[in-house]
């Protein structure tokens, strides 16, 4: 069996980092639905709010390699123009979409607003990493805070449409 | 807590909100910054020749280095003026949830059309 490189640098980005921070978004997703409870089903100790400062830190550093690696290593494959005349476009993945109409959209909505959208995520949960390990056991005293779970939760969801959109490519 | 000569121990004052603000708005204005520079450099040629900063991802890598660059400068400038102050976050929270969503719908190509030939 031989692996190429563009297979193992998907491997890398889809696999790795992107499945790796699929499988965390589970454990966040866990992790809120304790705390939004009435009466929260875990004590906000200090210990196990720097787990959970810890945890979403760890889930930031993925997003930010999933969105990297796809940016900047799988994407110019994507983008590799067809030299005139190539009847065998299944080499240029973004030449064989646009080359049909059925799959002309899979170019716009599939991939480039996946390439976009994407990097929203590191950016609203690198935002609620940095709140949870800022305050910390005060969170509990911070009512309002609470909705930074909340958005945490809303980028999970995002991060799912990405993996998503990724697996529909 | 009661001490054993009576005394009474209190917790330590919260610290203020204004930190967590600033990180929750320059997430939402961060966000938005993309949605805007992925429209606009989708709908102008210059723009998108002006944003290729690195050739083989074309104009995605000027539209996201520069709205995380936006996004960190706005973080700091708003942690630096907010940090010792207690802030409302109900307009807060509303403004950035609205810029997250705004441009989550944005950045899908057929309704980021839309906004452009409306606002444009």
């Amino acid at each position: 069996m031989e692996i190429t490189s563009h297979s193992l640098w998907t491997l890398i980005h889809g696999i790795g980092f992107g499945a790796l921070y699929l499988l965390t978004c589970t454990g966040a997703l866990f992790a809120l639905y304790q705390r939004l409870q009435p009466t929260p089903l875990v004590l906000s100790s200090l210990e196990n709010n720097r787990l959970l400062g810890a945890y979403l830190s760890l889930m930031a550093v993925l997003a930010w390699l999933t969105v990297l690696s796809g940016t900047y290593v799988i994407y110019p494959w994507y983008r590799v123009p067809a030299p005139a005349r190539t009847v065998n476009l299944a080499p240029y993945p973004r030449a064989l979409l646009l080359a049909h109409s059925a799959t002309n959209e899979w170019h716009s909505v599939g991939m480039e607003w996946k390439e976009h959208v994407a990097w929203l995520v590191p950016i609203a949960i690198t935002a609620t990493a940095f709140v949870v390990l800022r305050y910390g056991s005060e969170l509990s005293g911070h009512p309002q805070l609470r909705i930074v779970h909340v958005c945490g939760w809303l980028h999970v969801c995002r991060g799912h449409c990405g993996i998503l959109w990724c697996d529909a490519r | 807590m009661t001490l054993p000569l009576g005394l009474i121990q209190q917790d330590p004052p919260l610290r203020p909100n204004g930190s967590a603000a600033a990180a929750i708005l320059a997430a939402g204005i961060g966000s938005f910054v993309l949605a805007i520079l992925t429209i606009a450099a989708d709908h102008s040629e210059g723009l998108r020749a002006m944003l290729t900063f690195y050739k083989l991802t074309g104009p995605l890598s000027g539209v996201t280095t520069t709205a995380v660059s936006i996004w960190i400068l706005v973080w700091l400038i708003l942690d630096r003026s907010w940090f010792r102050r207690e802030l409302s976050l109900r307009k807060i929270n509303f403004a950035s949830i609205t810029l997250l969503v705004l441009s989550l719908l944005a950045t899908f190509p057929p309704i980021g059309d839309l906004f452009y030939v409306h606002f444009c």
